[in-house]
């Protein structure tokens, strides 16, 4: 289904001083998916989404969010956004309530706050200051701010990032929610588990250049379309089997442990045949699928975490 | 009545950051409080002797000791500016505000609206329970002195936001504030007449914002009337003028 791009953007580049943060970079999300520009620390990430807020002039190139110049047309543009900035604080002594009344103050429309509140699971934190409030409650607190106004598009700058795994599931699965609503959400994360999980499509970015975009099955699939099967077997001729299948390119017996390495969606199937056609026994199975991580390290030479 | 929707987010911000700055103990202690405690201890102990004194030095403690607490609230005030712009920067709140409809004047003068209201309560108090064992401040205008220190505040404030932009971190923003207003303290005039400074110096020490401050306090305490001032007045707006010229170029949000 081709959906209409909310955000469109050609060829911006920023530069601060010497450093060149964001090079040429252009993209489209299309509304009502979750978009994810993914990347290490420092990859300009959060330049380039700060451009498109409005907050950061680009040196040049061109962006335009519902028709309209983030810098331009600036008042008209937050009343359709909502955002979530990396990293931001609110007062220490705020208290949960006044910052959401505060914000939905500020807009001409606004949903039901307490509801907004209860469905964050922040209910019960109404009265408590900011400062007391965990780190994944700051970041539900946070959501609950970029939602208030009922944005068509919603922001949020690495999200997850200093949260537990479980605040972290938590936060991810009301951010899979937010298209149900009728929005397009922005996103960006160093987290390719969390753009695995959340994005309907992510464009990688490096050194302020986007290196590839689509959907991150068609990324894997084109930058490491190996798959890896890892059986253990006592049965004395396993190897020479399974490396006679035509998906299979190399076989590495370690032990009665092989694994398995060859390409294309087959490798899977071949092997099972095998062992039923073989009569094989074996104590473990599994498959081993490339993720975004090795996508990035196939097409920068590094890992994402260096 | 329905106010224009800029006026009205001020007014929510402005009685946010009022209620949010109560809530700190020791700000509201260091801002309100010590100065009205250091008038009543310096009163207490030369105020009853001030009345029956005649000297040149019993003069110019009369007006004097007023004068420097007044000066004293405005520096305060204007530190208490100068970290919590740095602070709320250092911290990202300026930039999570600056991404609603709120316009960035407003944020900023959400702070100078809260910093005054403090001078005025301070002020008020100051003078409230000075009256009762300080007797030069009987007969004071009250309300024009009120009026004098909170204009002089805001001229200084400007100063405080051109201090918040130039230091990078929350941490060393007060110190080089303290700096920078306390060493003008010994050449405002507050201490010894400038007349009394070398030539040479006294154009210097005209045009650093505390002085004007000081001649005006002075003279309103003593009873002048504000027309004998009136180069003092325009040298504080003047001040503010230049103050938030320069800091409107070189603030910085984040």
């Amino acid at each position: 289904m081709h959906r209409e791009p909310v955000v469109r953007v050609s060829s911006i580049r920023k530069t601060y001083g010497r450093t060149v943060a964001v090079d040429d970079v252009s993209f489209e999300v299309p509304a009502g998916e979750i978009f994810g520009l993914i990347g290490p620390n420092g990859a300009g990430k959060t330049t380039t989404m700060e451009c498109v807020e409005g907050l950061r002039r680009p040196d040049r190139g061109r962006i335009d969010v519902f028709g309209l110049d983030p810098i331009r047309d600036a008042q008209a543009l937050q009343r359709r956004i909502g955002v979530q900035l990396q990293e931001a604080q609110l007062q220490k002594r705020i208290k949960v309530w006044e910052a959401v009344d505060l914000w939905a103050s500020l807009y001409d429309v606004s949903v039901d706050t307490n509801r907004t509140l209860d469905q964050l699971g922040l209910g019960e934190k109404r009265n408590a200051w900011f400062m007391t409030l965990s780190g994944g409650q700051k970041q539900r607190l946070f959501i609950a701010l970029a939602l208030i106004n009922d944005p068509e598009l919603v922001f949020l700058d690495e999200l997850t990032t200093g949260l537990d795994p479980q605040a972290r599931r938590t936060i991810w699965g009301l951010v899979r929610d937010i298209p149900a609503r009728g929005k397009t959400v922005f996103l960006t994360t160093h987290l390719m588990e969390e753009a695995e999980r959340l994005c309907d499509r992510v464009a990688i970015i490096d050194h302020g250049l986007i290196i590839d975009q689509d959907t991150p099955a068609n990324l894997v699939a084109r930058h490491c379309p190996e798959r890896t099967v890892v059986v253990s077997t006592t049965h004395d001729d396993a190897a020479s089997r399974f490396g006679a299948l035509p998906a299979v390119d190399t076989v590495i017996a370690d032990d009665t442990r092989l694994t398995i390495r060859g390409r294309g969606e087959d490798l899977v199937t071949e092997a099972i045949h095998c062992l039923s056609e073989h009569g094989m026994r074996v104590s473990e199975f599994r498959t081993e699928q490339p993720t975004l991580e090795d996508v990035f390290l196939t097409l920068t030479g590094r890992s994402v975490r260096e | 009545m329905t106010l224009p929707p800029a006026l009205r987010n001020l007014a929510a911000l402005t009685w946010l950051e009022i209620k949010i700055f109560v809530r700190e103990p020791m700000g509201f202690i260091g801002n309100a409080v010590i100065p009205v405690l250091l008038f009543v201890v310096l009163g207490r102990a030369f105020g009853s002797q001030l009345g029956n004194m005649t000297s040149r030095l019993a003069m110019q403690m009369r007006v004097g000791l007023p004068v420097f607490a007044a000066i004293f609230i405005a520096i305060n005030t204007v530190l208490s500016l100068v970290a919590i712009i740095a602070i709320y920067r250092e911290s990202g709140i300026l930039k999570r505000l600056r991404a609603t409809p709120l316009s960035p004047i407003t944020i900023l003068v959400t702070h100078v609206l809260v910093k005054l209201l403090l001078t005025a309560i301070t002020v008020t108090v100051m003078i409230l329970v000075g009256r009762r064992f300080y007797p030069a401040g009987a007969e004071v205008p009250v309300l024009s002195f009120a009026l004098a220190l909170l204009l002089s505040t805001w001229s200084i404030l400007s100063l405080g936001f051109i201090i918040a932009s130039l230091v990078r971190t929350a941490r060393f923003a007060p110190p080089l504030g303290s700096l920078v207003l306390y060493s003008m303290l010994p050449f405002c005039g507050l201490f010894s007449p400038i007349a009394d400074f070398p030539e040479g110096m006294q154009l210097a020490v005209r045009v650093l914002p505390l002085t004007p401050a000081v001649s005006l306090l002075s003279g309103i305490w003593e009873g002048n009337p504000w027309s004998a001032h009136l180069g003092d007045v325009a040298a504080l707006v003047a001040i503010f003028g230049v103050c938030t010229l320069i800091a409107s170029r070189v603030f910085r949000w984040e």
